[in-house]
């Protein structure tokens, strides 16, 4: 008989087995994300010119590792802890075999560790995108894979809970939609892990001997199949967050169910072609290829993320309105809680994501424009806006959201926590944004020392490019102590904090189920459909609902303009190639 | 368990857009979602490099 | 809660969108077609597309072809380490290599004509990255491909490495001059 318990203070039904395995997934990908910080810390006070912390054979080892660790430890871990949430916890369901679900956890931590070990033994310094022929040891491939495999044991487990919650009736309808977006994640993430084994498991054999060859064009293929669609898992799946703390906080309700499930379904259709805009200065792929890949067919899945640009603050902005904050355009927004971190760590995911992340990342991929940025630093100081302001900071706000919610802990140093999405956000801002400027200037990505020492022929790049990579260095260091007080204060509620309810003592943070007397076997009620709303009132002037998130809408459409044509006209100056 | 009318629910299903019911599906969603990228990213661009001419010298 | 719950119709597809999402949907879609026929006209119109020129090449072969061409063309040597120096002839195909950790062999061009630049590695994966114009290739290796550039600006210019390729790949260098 499955065992729930019910949050005295959302109303959320917890199912034991599935609340423990989002509690273990949640900690393990925080202990990564720290992991992760304290690597960051070291990779950029060695980028900064000025101090150029480690010797070259470390810097590139703490980097592959800083890479691996952050990006897919701490993404894939915390997203497990999300599907187990939307699809058992927000169904009212049992979680679909729980013993599964574990040993995709006990795999995970194995992979990450066997990884982690190899990349420190020092002889897999090969980045996290591992380019054959450049080789590492073979425990460096097989713990992604075993990493991996357990991954998509918990995606299975996530599906055969939508199955059993549709089999038990557990809801009324369709599915809510923040379970729809992470079912969306589920699916790109199933490709991605599929990509992951298409390509890592050869690999894995060439570095034991087994194979004599691997491509190095197809590896480049098959890999970024996995690499950058591990990026739309997070996409998909911080998204579904938005909606989720906009529905917690405001109580708001979708603009439009249709709207957002069809931009969703854009994602399924086209999201996972973007791969392509990692190999477009490589050699032989047909410009066909890469216009419709690069472009998720004609932008389709860059409508989708305007879309969601629009409906998710557009939803907090009508469920502002209802409550009466109706003066000008931006009072429902000045009003919004900024001094709570759930709600600032969303918003500032939203916003980032979009201007920051967003715009760059659609220029780059733009065929041509590539030849100005390709393995620049720009590519990080992009992808630090989408992966860490954008899904990092929406996986802390969540996190915030759990603490009492999940762990049943009252969180610690509350004013802490309301600088610290400011402080986080602030330097990974800076770090973003500088890098990028020192790539427009040519400064390389994963380069130890912008000054090329031990080369004879010597080559300074203008001043400017060491004054940006030392602000970028300064943004790091403020960014590393706000992700220092994320985790502070994460792990130390849930060891310290006031204990909410009385079975939730130290173990049972991280895990171990809460005593028996915390549950009860009866099954949930059924989770209702939203209530129908009285015919749309109008909330908003000349007839539209939500005008201020219309008018920052506008504001990213002209700021995107301006800044793809001015790319295009870099793009003009230099040499012709063709 | 909250009451249910089986009847109702069925007389619904009929008028449910087929766009509707490919978003309910989860199963006919994930075939979309591999078969895409698959097709044109990844088989379509295997293609590409396999067909790339030796060097004529 | 309601982005939590189920949606409020059975039927929720039938719910008519409002006039905002319309509207926003309209010029985002507009704005993506126009992002998108940029390419195409771009390959039109434009003076920097990537070629699709490409060829399967072994190391040994592709350095038999620098030799020659180094043979052929070499007016100096630079540094200690005498890397040649080579001048081609206007429009000829120059054949540049990458290995660990060079550049090879450094080029001597002329402004405002174009010339058949052939890029291969014979080890590892490199990046061609062209300072200061910044211009960014990736180098794989087995693969030559070629493209057809035109220096548009006297100078010395450096290519760096920005791809990496271990330890000694932030000191991988190379040079181009380009005369009037
Ligand atoms: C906590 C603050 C962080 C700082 C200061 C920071 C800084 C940096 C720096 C300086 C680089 C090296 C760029 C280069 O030389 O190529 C880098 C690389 C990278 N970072 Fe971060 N980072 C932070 C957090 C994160 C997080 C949270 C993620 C992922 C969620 C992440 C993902 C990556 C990845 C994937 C790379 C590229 C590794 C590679 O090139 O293989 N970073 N980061
Ligand atoms: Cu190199
Ligand atoms: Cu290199």
């Amino acid at each position: 008989m499955a065992q729930f318990r019910q949050c005295p203070d959302t109303g959320l039904f917890f199912h034991k087995e599935a609340e423990n395995l989002m509690k273990a997934n949640a900690v393990a990908g925080v202990v990564c994300l720290l992991i992760g910080g304290i690597l960051a810390l070291l990779v950029v006070l060695t980028r900064w010119p000025a101090i150029h912390l480690l010797p070259a054979d470390s810097f590139y080892m703490v980097l592959t590792a800083h890479g691996v660790c952050a990006l897919i430890f701490w993404m894939i871990f915390f997203e497990m802890a999300i599907l187990y949430f939307a699809g058992s916890t927000l169904l009212r369901s049992r979680l679909a075999t729980p013993r599964w679900a574990w040993a995709g956890f006990v795999m995970m931590v194995i992979g990450a560790v066997m990884t982690l070990a190899a990349i420190f033994g020092g002889k897999s310094s090969v980045m996290m995108t591992s380019y054959v022929p450049m080789r590492a040891e073979p425990h460096f491939y097989l713990g992604l894979v075993i990493f991996a495999v357990g991954a998509l044991i918990g995606c299975f487990v996530y599906l055969g809970t939508l199955v059993v919650a549709k089999n038990e009736k557990t809801y009324e309808g369709s599915v809510p939609l923040v379970t729809f977006g992470a079912t969306v994640a589920c699916i790109i993430a199933i490709f991605t892990i599929a990509s992951g084994a298409e390509i890592l498991i050869p690999t894995y054999l060439w570095s034991i001997g087994y194979i004599s060859h691997i491509d190095p064009a197809m590896y480049r293929l098959i890999w970024w199949a996995m690499g950058h669609s591990s990026q739309q898992i997070n996409v998909a799946a911080h998204v579904a967050v938005w909606y989720l703390i906009a529905g917690v906080i405001f109580g708001a309700r979708p603009m439009s169910e249709k709207v957002s499930r069809a931009a969703y379904l854009l994602y399924i259709f086209f999201l996972q072609l973007a791969s392509a805009h990692h190999l477009l200065t490589d050699p032989g792929l047909s410009v066909e290829w890469k216009l419709f890949n690069t472009s998720y067919a004609m932008y389709l899945a860059v409508l989708a993320s305007m879309i969601h640009g629009l409906t998710v603050p557009g939803a907090i902005e009508v469920a502002q309105r209802k409550k009466g904050l109706t003066n000008g355009a931006f009072e429902w927004l000045r009003k919004a809680p900024w001094g709570n971190p759930v709600f600032s760590s969303m918003f500032i995911s939203l916003v980032g994501f979009g201007f920051l992340g967003g715009i760059s990342g659609v220029v780059m991929g733009t065929e041509q424009i590539s030849i100005i940025i390709h393995n620049t630093i720009y590519v990080p100081g992009h992808f630090h806006a989408t992966v860490v302001i954008g899904t990092t900071m929406a996986w802390m706000g969540l996190t915030y959201l759990l603490i009492p919610v999940l762990f049943r802990r009252k969180m610690i140093f509350p004013q802490a926590a309301k600088m610290q999405p400011y402080i986080f956000a602030l330097g990974m801002s800076m770090v973003a944004v500088f890098h990028m400027a020192a790539g427009t200037l040519g400064v390389a990505r994963r380069h130890w020392d912008m000054g090329f020492a031990g080369n004879p022929l010597g080559f300074e790049y203008p001043a400017t490019a060491y004054l940006l990579m030392g602000i970028a260095g300064v943004g790091g260091v403020i960014g590393v102590i706000g992700g220092a007080l994320f985790c502070i204060i994460a792990v130390g509620s849930l060891v310290f904090g006031e204990k909410l309810q009385k079975e939730a003592g130290l173990l049972q943070s991280f895990g171990v189920p809460l005593a028996d007397s915390a549950y009860t076997n009866e099954k949930p009620a059924r989770l209702p459909m939203a209530p129908a709303e009285a015919v749309e009132a109008d909330h908003g002037e000349s007839g539209f609902e939500a005008p201020g998130t219309f008018i920052l809408a506008m504001v990213l459409l002209v700021s995107f303009v301006i800044y793809y044509f001015i790319n295009w006209k870099y793009l003009s100056e230099v040499w012709g190639i063709s | 368990m909250a009451d249910e009318n089986n009847t109702d629910e069925r007389e619904e299903d009929e008028n449910i857009s087929p766009w509707q019911q490919i978003i309910d599906n989860p199963f006919l969603l994930l075939f979309i979602g591999v078969a895409m990228p698959t097709v044109f990213y990844t088989l379509w661009g295997v293609m590409e490099i396999a067909s790339i001419p030796v060097a004529p010298y | 809660m309601t982005s939590l719950l189920p949606p409020a119709q059975k039927n929720w597809w039938a719910v008519p969108v409002g006039r905002q999402e319309i509207i926003w949907i309209a010029i985002a879609l507009v704005w993506c077609l126009i992002m998108f026929f940029m390419m195409p006209l771009w390959h039109m119109y434009g003076n920097q597309n990537i070629p699709t020129e490409a060829y399967k090449v072994t190391p040994a072969k592709y350095q038999a072809k620098v030799n020659e061409m180094i043979e052929k063309y070499k007016v100096r040597e630079e540094t200690a380490m005498k890397i040649p120096v080579v001048a081609p002839p206007d429009g000829a195909d120059v054949y540049l290599l990458a290995r660990l950790w060079q550049w090879y062999p450094m080029l001597e061009l002329k402004k405002d004509v174009t010339y058949r630049l052939h890029l291969n590695s014979i080890d590892w994966n490199h990046g061609f990255s062209l300072q200061p114009v910044n211009i960014n290739i990736q180098v794989v290796p087995g693969y030559e491909m070629v493209l057809n550039i035109t220096p548009n600006k006297a100078g010395e210019y450096t290519i760096v490495c920005n791809e990496y390729c271990g330890i000694m790949h932030h000191a991988m260098l190379g040079k181009i001059w380009v005369k009037e």
